[in-house]
């Protein structure tokens, strides 16, 4: 503990320099009018950083075009191969063949779901997307996880390597997907190599960091009896250190799958093949709703099946009771191989088990979209007013500000000084109960957003916007963050991203703020009621293992294309990581804390609020910081139902071959997104010495 | 009695830390002014100074508190961990000297080491961790299930060959961890607190079993443990530890009776007397006594005779080497040296 004057005084300083700030922040938003430059970055300050980067890309377009196109052509080849052969594939030797991998996975329920997914894709007769997808995917992940076990391995052995594969690992993560679809595209050609290369970029960081943690984790006591077993190097590493590892890394495989699965839809944006995602894709850019949630469903089902099948075939407890010989130790292989040779025999003399017969599918779409229709004109004034409530007291005020929102049209009154002299004093009101309360942060916060909302963030001028940001920066986490939190700005400002960005950190700061709220309270519920908590799960797997786009169609189907929809899509993506770590910080809270605060007398809701979620604190941080992750990364998605940010301008980029316009936005995603962990992760220390200093 | 020395630790050192070499360059301190040294230079000296000889067929026990540095020894003698300074004999050869090939040779035909977490690989059942260190030699599958059903058999495992780590309880994992390192036929077997994870009645229960194996296979042995009365139990002889530095070795009664100091004391202090009493300590003259009082050694250890003295209330005879009456062990007699004993301190009982 400091001195009390000491600390009082350096308290008082920082309440002051808060108030300098707000107050500077107030000033340039009120006069902005007389000072244009304020508003937005002045052009002429900018550096040409797209220039540069797109006359370095012709330059290296240029010199490595024959390399890039030469491997193009190398990758074209197992894929051509693979896609040929599910091509000729007859369904009823494929379904064969998944089912018993199916039952192998998961016994019988994850067999019959196999079987019924299949079912459904023949009957919506979508087998040769599927498998022009699965084809990039078969192609994609063995040679993801090739690269991500060899890297984990050798990240394993050299720490250094382990230092330099972090942040490559983290930053091929976080900028946007759309990004580098577009220096694959210009490097390696239209075609879709581009999306097998993203996939594999995409889909290696999780295999490499299993490979770490499944190597490392391995129980010292293990090692040591391999190498008193007389282990020579070889053998240690084979058949103890990556053999006692290897649930975890095949659960890395499970991972690289299904973000390799992800990239592989995104990519199909750029078109050029006749696969799943395209098929949405394209049916949702012509308003095809019906066509487009058929197709979709197909990928959630993929999704799903793979997920599980992966996931099963990594966790599955060794066999119990051995078969011995040739036969029962390939019980597995041959059944395979036998079952796929009967039905192969059986397609030979019955061509409708070769290509499934037209006349065996059916078309819901049209239903559907009638369905759809009737429905959202049945409830559209419900939906209308639900949206425009929330468009103009949420999204627009912290967009444009209140005093820019507030008319006759949005709020049924002219807004006149006396609204603004009313918010003013409510605002201080607020702040100023807080304060009295002893909460001074609160007061702050009040202060701050009362501020925000009645500009709106377009509004706060650059140099506000920078002076709060860089000052909450150092409150967070000291001089390094605030340093950070400059270098971000420079950035943004310098590439001439701000307007972008700005708007960016509006939608997805909205819709994070607002998955978090949600996440957490039925995260709480969850931990508190099993039953709850059981009917939550499998929503929360679905949601997270649907490739992203999936998530957009049923939204847009009820919302037409805007930033509303957009803002939906992204809360549903972004709300199952706060669920998942509150209920799981809530349900970890020792035992023996619980125990005695109950013996103490705690009501179930003090039990909760006082004990359970202070506890649970840092891993709803966690929430938090993955919510944004995921916020951010859904937003490049959302480009395609129209909002106006940067996600919007690497769409634009990516189609128009726009490699520095692309690229730039990309890596302004990617530093808002980097910024925000390194806020996350302040805040989170300061949670942990919290509960470390309470503790005597 | 004690047969050629199979194992010599002489002057062992380990020292954590990033450059331990410098210490050992040209110094002539003595080992507990260097270990200060190094402590003072930022360094940790896990093991200072160790030495001691196991014979052959011997039972030897290192015990200590919790970070005394029992583990790193034990290590160290089959470099799991290399020592940093001394040497390491295996029947008079120099063991660090020996290049990673031949130390492969030597884990895998003359040693095995028990853990005491047992360090089973959770993938392959009891039948096929027992035979993996069979396997890695590249034995023929037949000789593999041979040796493997022997020693199977040997630790009382019989019918549970086909059953995973996790569908065993504790006593059962260790009994499998046993087995393995026995399957190779090792002269010298190391046990690095192979009882310290299970329940006192368990353990108890393993420790009979160790003996019975021990007394059909004779190895020599170095045994790791914190718990006095185990030690006790199995020691033949044992060696004290102390913040990296073997304070005493002896027989256990050695120990008992002869601390060298309270922090062996200490240890020895709890061990109820009548465990280690022998019978000459308790005699009286009885000049008197009826005839054909059943006879016992001197050496006989008063906690086997109690039944002995139920059944013949007058006494019981004790007889030197060569027969020379030494006196005779009543209720009485054996009541009163008890008494004595657990009032004295430790060291007075020898000479009381
Ligand atoms: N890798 C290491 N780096 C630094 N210090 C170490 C390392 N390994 C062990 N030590 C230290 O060496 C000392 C001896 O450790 P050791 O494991 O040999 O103790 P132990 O007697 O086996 O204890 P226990 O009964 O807990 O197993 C301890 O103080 C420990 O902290
Ligand atoms: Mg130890």
């Amino acid at each position: 503990m400091a001195e009390p004057s000491k600390a009082q005084t350096s308290d008082r300083k920082s309440l002051l320099i808060w108030i300098l700030v707000l107050l500077s922040v107030l000033v340039l938003a009120q006069w902005q009018s007389s000072l244009p430059d304020l508003k937005s970055y002045p052009a002429a300050w900018t550096l040409p950083a797209t220039d540069w980067l797109n006359t370095g890309m012709d330059w290296v377009v240029g010199a490595f075009k024959p390399v890039f196109r030469a491997l193009s052509a190398v990758m074209e080849y197992p894929l051509f191969w693979v896609s040929g052969f599910l091509g000729w594939l007859p369904w009823s030797v494929g379904t064969v063949i998944a089912v018993i991998i199916g039952y192998r996975a998961g016994a019988w329920p994850l067999a019959a779901f196999t079987g019924g997914s299949i079912l459904y894709i023949l009957l919506m007769g979508l087998w040769p997307d599927t498998m022009n997808s699965l084809a990039l995917v078969a192609v994609s992940v063995p040679l993801a996880v090739l690269l991500g076990f060899g890297l984990g391995v050798a990240g394993y052995y050299s720490p250094r390597v382990e230092r330099f594969l972090t942040p490559v690992m983290d930053i091929t993560q976080t900028v946007p997907a759309f990004a580098y679809l577009l220096p694959i595209l210009i490097l390696f050609g239209f075609g879709p190599v581009v999306g097998l290369i993203a996939g594999i970029i995409f889909a290696f960081p999780p295999m490499v960091k299993n490979t770490i943690i499944g190597l490392r984790d391995v129980p010292s006591d293990i090692i040591e009896s391999g190498l008193m077993s007389g282990a020579t190097k070889g053998q240690l590493f084979f058949l103890v250190r990556a053999r006692a590892g290897l649930r975890q890394i095949l659960l890395g495989v499970n991972q690289t799958t299904m973000a390799a699965l992800n990239m592989i839809i995104v990519a199909s944006i750029i078109g050029g093949s006749e696969d799943i995602g395209w098929r949405v894709l394209s049916t949702l850019r012509k308003a095809e709703f019906g066509e487009s949630l058929v197709a979709g469903i197909v990928i959630a089902l993929m999704a799903m099946v793979l997920d599980r099948i992966t996931y099963g075939l990594a966790t599955r407890a060794p066999d119990m009771s051995p078969q011995q010989g040739f036969f029962g130790r390939h019980q597995f292989g041959l059944t395979v191989m036998g079952a796929a040779a009967l039905t192969y025999l059986a397609a030979l003399g019955l061509p409708d088990l070769q290509t499934w017969p037209d006349d065996w599918t059916v078309d819901p779409a049209g239903g559907l979209n009638f369905g759809i229709e009737v429905f959202v004109l049945w409830a559209k004034p419900v939906l209308d007013s639900v949206k425009n409530f929330i468009i103009f007291t949420l999204v627009l005020p912290l967009k444009i500000g209140l005093v820019n929102v507030v008319g006759p049209y949005t709020w049924g009154f002219t807004a006149t000084v006396w609204h603004a002299v009313g918010y003013a004093a409510l605002v201080a009101a607020g702040s100023g109960l807080a304060f009295w309360r002893g909460r001074r942060g609160q007061a702050i916060t009040i202060v701050s957003f009362g501020l925000i909302m009645f500009f709106g963030l377009t509004n706060l001028t650059w140099p506000g916007a920078s002076l709060l940001l860089i000052w909450f920066g150092f409150r967070s986490g000291g001089a390094r963050l605030a340093f950070w939190t400059l270098a971000a700005l420079v950035f943004i400002l310098s590439t001439g991203s701000y307007d972008k960005a700005i708007l960016s950190v509006q939608l997805c700061g909205l819709a994070v703020a607002a998955s978090f709220l949600i996440g957490t309270g039925l995260g709480i519920a969850a931990a508190q009621s099993d039953p709850f908590s059981r009917i939550l799960r499998p929503i929360n797997d679905t949601l997270q293992t649907m490739p992203v786009f999936v998530l957009l169609i049923p939204v847009i189907m009820i919302f037409k294309i805007g930033e509303f929809s957009a803002l939906l899509a992204i809360i549903a993506y972004a709300v199952v990581a706060p669920i998942r770590y509150t209920e799981y910080g809530l349900r970890n809270v020792s035992k023996d804390v619980i125990e005695a605060a109950t013996s103490m007398g705690a009501t179930r809701s003090q039990l909760l609020w006082r004990v359970k979620v202070p506890l649970a604190m840092p891993n709803i941080m966690l929430g938090l910081n993955q919510a944004i992750m995921f916020g951010i990364s859904m937003l490049v998605v959302t480009a395609l139902v129209g909002t106006d940010e940067l996600g919007q301008i690497i769409y634009i980029g990516l189609s128009k071959g726009n490699f520095g316009i692309g690229f730039v936005a990309g890596m302004a995603m990617a530093v808002i997104a980097l910024l925000a962990d390194q806020y996350c992760r302040a805040w989170q220390k300061r949670i942990d010495a919290k509960l470390k200093g309470a503790r005597p | 009695m004690p047969g050629p020395v199979k194992l010599s630790c002489r002057n062992l050192w380990k020292v954590y830390g990033p450059d331990p070499a410098r210490f050992f360059v040209g110094t002539n301190d003595a080992p507990d002014a260097l270990a200060q040294k190094m402590r003072t230079g930022g360094h940790m000296p896990a093991a200072i100074d160790v030495g001691f000889d196991v014979h052959v067929g011997e039972t030897f026990v290192i015990m200590g508190l919790s970070g005394s540095g029992k583990s790193t020894v034990v290590r160290c003698l089959s470099r799991l961990i290399e020592p940093d300074h001394g040497q390491v004999l295996l029947d008079g050869q120099d063991l660090l000297a020996k290049s990673d090939r031949e130390l492969i040779e030597i884990r895998r035909h003359k040693m095995g080491m028990v853990f005491q977490n047992f360090g089973l690989l959770p993938h392959l059942n009891v039948i096929e961790n027992i035979s993996f260190p069979l396997r890695l030699q590249g034995l023929s599958a037949e000789k593999q299930r041979a040796r493997a059903a022997h020693v199977i058999e040997l630790v009382g495992l019989t019918g549970r060959e086909h059953s995973y780590p996790s569908q065993l309880s504790g006593g059962q994992q260790q009994r499998v961890g046993i087995a393995r390192s026995l399957a190779v036929e090792p002269e010298l077997w190391l046990l690095d607190e192979p009882f310290s994870a299970l329940d006192p009645l368990i353990r108890r229960q393993m420790q009979d079993e160790f003996l019975r194996i021990q007394r059909v296979l004779k190895k020599s042995i170095v045994f790791i443990t914190h718990d006095f009365l185990e030690a006790l139990r199995i020691a033949d002889r044992m060696a004290i530890m102390r913040d990296g530095r073997i304070v005493q070795i002896g027989t256990p009664e050695e120990l008992i009776l002869n601390p060298v100091d309270d922090y062996v004391a200490q240890f020895t202090g709890e061990v109820p007397r009548i465990k280690i009493l022998r019978a000459h300590q308790c005699v009286v003259a009885m000049p008197g006594r009826p005839d054909g009082l059943p006879q016992v050694a001197p050496d006989d250890r008063i906690e086997g005779l109690l039944p002995k003295l139920a059944a013949s209330p007058a006494g019981l005879d004790v007889l030197g080497p060569s027969g020379v009456y030494l006196g005779t062990v009543t209720a009485a007699s054996l009541v009163e040296t008890l008494g004595r004993a657990e009032s004295a301190h430790p060291s007075q009982v020898a000479h009381g």
